[in-house]
């Protein structure tokens, strides 16, 4: 596979987004030129191409484990996902006003929910604890019969934690609360079985798991009370509006179908790899730490914080030497917070705007690997160089009143 | 990620005057480690001449920060410690070729650390009066607590006088959810309501260019409104394999090439009718549209 990687670069950046696999961009290049049917039409330029998203659904379906084909609606991406599941379970329960989620979702969900606050709706955000896990009784004593939904993310973005929705979604049930699922960092990485499950509604998005940016798909289990975020055409039955992403669909079938194959691989090869980038790192530089909660993460991804330094600087010095990966710092968002995931764990300031999460996929190499671990302590042991807080081998006597500027 | 000019980008690789000046007589520190930003400046300032002779930054930031930081050192290494303090924020972006929006404070920061290292260099004491808020325009680098503070001290009601004091809002327009929501706080506090309907009057648009006077069009106008009505056409032309090209206008002659499929195309003359028609229509007066190849004379008027 590692053939079809790009020529330079290392690449660890695939939490962020993923390469198309070859195999995808096959299966999808017939839909742009002989297969430019519109599925909907009645000749037999329509139906070919309806016989092809027939199959895609299929081949999400079983991903997914679940029951129905039916189940599967698709939309143009995670975050439409996201709000569509959260704002069909406002508009189909109007005298239901809370909703359940917790502070360490995606923006696709947080900024929704605050702006839904606004609107007046009233939203419950569970707290994590130091390695990002979630409080259970919490969560409990506030089910009730005035929440419309709960909102859980499956595994989270930055720190790979995952949260344990199949439970938090039988106790939902029980409580008569619809549960959806952020799934979009877990569809492929880890086993799904929805029909087993008692998740009604789930996110999932395309360019997470090698298929094209702009597709996504909201599982909607039978029977679920559902009002449409987009209206018009009778496409997905009447579900969501619009003539379908014909290519994109068949290209997110073909990579659930290779997903599948590749899951072992991911879990045991991958994941061995992801230890020995981390490992490496760990054992060569001081003053680092994982964050999140290592026993209990996605397969692919590590997130270290480097004390005493900024994680944009660290990506710049990494980008030179050709290795991609992402940061938490507040400097790469523009905004002036770090991550709200690492203030939510209670990583402190010290280490979380040096963050750097490296995600991996099924087409990195061992080698690739040792390069980065070679590559990443001179980084660090050069910009603590530059550092107020950083003396001769490690970091000044009490580093906040060391540097005690005129204000704080 | 972000968009650096190539001095920054040389500025954060190679940084000049990293590190301490071992005997400094004047250091100025800002930023701290919850803002993800913080600089220490170290000068040798000469006693007679207050000349600095020599800088040195620690930073503690991003990219652009360690850039602001070492340009910084460099710009004022040399001057007076009067020259240095007239240098500003938007001196340092400049010296880098720029900054974007969201970095701007960046070289805010050094400015201040060079007033806090003057200000300990003269045994006073320097405060900050600059609080920083989220971003809210992009477009003009204003946060939220610039946007609010103006507010409050004009009594500003609406995005379009927010824009005319703050320049905030004036640019792409994205940001006016944003400034919607600060002026709904500001007025509620103020115990008013924000009222959106009084929000300024949509520019009228663009109004059409001056005729010449009696209403006719300009020989410039007549031209240009010619030229835009086969370039309407062309992708029709093209579909086809063919097109056309605007070759010159006399009096009431526009004379066209035909090109590709169209020339010698059983359908050429049919096809220069339509080009007349639609000319016709969108002037306002009659042409006639003729090949460049016709003679002219016989067809001039
Ligand atoms: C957890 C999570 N949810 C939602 C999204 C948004 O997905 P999309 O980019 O397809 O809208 C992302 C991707 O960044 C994500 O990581
Ligand atoms: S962001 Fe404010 S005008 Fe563009």
């Amino acid at each position: 596979m590692s053939q079809h990687a790009p020529a330079s670069g290392i690449y660890l950046d695939n939490n962020a987004t993923t390469m198309v696999d070859p195999e995808v961009v096959s299966a999808m290049l017939p839909f742009f030129t002989e297969q430019f049917g519109n599925p909907s039409s009645l000749h037999q330029f329509g139906n070919q191409v309806g016989r092809a998203i027939k199959q895609a659904r299929q081949q999400v379906q079983t991903l997914l484990g679940a029951e129905h084909d039916s189940e599967i609606v698709f939309t143009s991406c995670g975050t439409e996902s996201d709000s569509t599941a959260i704002l069909s379970a406002l508009k189909a329960q109007p005298e239901r006003r809370e909703i359940i989620t917790t502070v360490v979702e995606h923006p696709a969900v947080l900024s929704l929910c605050e702006h839904l606050e606004k609107d007046g709706y009233r939203v419950h955000y569970l707290k994590v604890d130091n390695k990002g896990r979630l409080d259970m009784q919490q969560y409990m004593d506030l089910l009730s019969d005035r929440t419309a939904i709960v909102s859980v993310m499956w595994a989270n973005n930055e720190s790979g934690t995952l949260f344990p929705v199949e439970e938090m979604a039988l106790l939902a049930r029980s409580a008569g609360v619809l549960f959806h699922t952020d799934a979009v960092q877990a569809v492929g990485k880890v086993p799904i079985d929805l029909k087993r499950s008692a998740i009604d509604m789930l996110s999932l998005s395309g360019h997470k798991l090698h298929a094209p940016k702009g597709i996504g798909v909201l599982y909607l289990r039978r029977n679920t009370r559902f009002r449409p975020l987009l209206r018009g055409g009778h496409q997905e039955r009447g579900r969501r509006a619009g003539t379908e992403n014909t290519a994109s669909i068949v290209g997110l079938g073909k990579a659930c179908e290779l997903a599948m194959v590749h899951m072992d691989d991911e879990t045991t090869r991958g994941r061995a790899l992801r230890d020995r980038l981390e490992r490496g790192i760990l054992d060569a530089v001081p003053h680092c730490f994982v964050t999140g909660d290592p026993g209990n993460r996605l397969p692919n991804t590590c997130n270290i914080a480097f004390e005493y330094i900024e994680g944009e600087a660290i990506l710049l010095l990494l980008n030179k030497l050709g290795i991609a990966a992402s940061s938490g710092s507040a400097c790469t968002s523009g905004s002036l917070e770090p991550s709200h995931v690492m203030r939510a764990m209670g990583i402190p300031f010290t280490a979380a705007h040096g963050t750097v999460r490296f995600s991996l996929s099924r087409y990195n190499s061992e080698q690739e690997i040792d390069r980065v671990i070679e590559a990443v302590p001179p980084i660090i042991a050069q910009l603590r160089k530059l550092s107020p807080y950083w003396g001769e081998d490690g970091p000044v006597e009490n580093p906040e009143a060391a540097f005690a500027p005129a204000y704080a | 990620m972000w968009d650096y000019s190539d001095k920054v980008k040389e500025h954060f690789f190679s940084p000049r005057n990293a590190g301490a000046v071992d005997d400094a007589n004047a250091i100025g520190d800002v930023g701290s480690l919850s803002c993800g930003d913080a600089l220490r400046l170290s000068l040798k300032v000469d006693p007679d001449t207050e000349v600095i002779e020599e800088a040195g930054f620690q930073t503690f930031g991003c990219g652009s920060a360690i850039a602001s930081s070492s340009a910084l050192t460099e710009i004022i290494k040399g001057m007076t410690l009067d020259q240095a303090l007239n240098v500003s924020n938007q001196d340092i972006a400049d010296f880098l070729d720029g900054l974007p929006p969201e970095k701007m404070h960046c070289s805010v920061m050094g400015r201040e650390a060079l007033q806090a290292a003057v200000a300990n260099y003269r045994g006073e004491e320097w405060k900050d009066d600059h609080e920083e808020g989220a971003l809210v325009c992009k477009c003009f680098a204003v946060d939220e607590v610039l946007i609010e503070e103006t507010i409050r001290a004009n009594g500003l009601t609406t995005v379009a006088e927010v824009a005319n004091y703050t320049k905030a809002g004036g640019g792409c327009s994205a940001c006016h959810e944003g400034i919607e929501e600060v002026l709904g706080r500001v007025l509620a506090d103020q115990g008013k309501a924000f009222d959106p309907a009084a929000a300024q009057p949509q520019p009228a648009p663009a109004a059409a260019p001056a005729s010449a006077p009696g209403g006719k069009l300009t020989n410039l106008q007549r031209i240009r409104r010619i030229e835009n009505a086969i370039e309407a056409i062309r992708p029709n032309l093209q579909r086809d394999h063919g097109d056309v090209e605007l070759i010159d206008v006399e009096g009431k002659n526009v004379y066209v090439r035909m090109t590709g499929a169209c020339v010698g195309c059983q359908m050429a003359s049919v096809t220069m009718d339509g080009i007349q028609e639609r000319i016709v229509e969108d002037l306002g007066e009659f042409v006639r549209v003729l090949p460049a190849d016709a003679p002219r004379l016989a067809a001039s008027v």
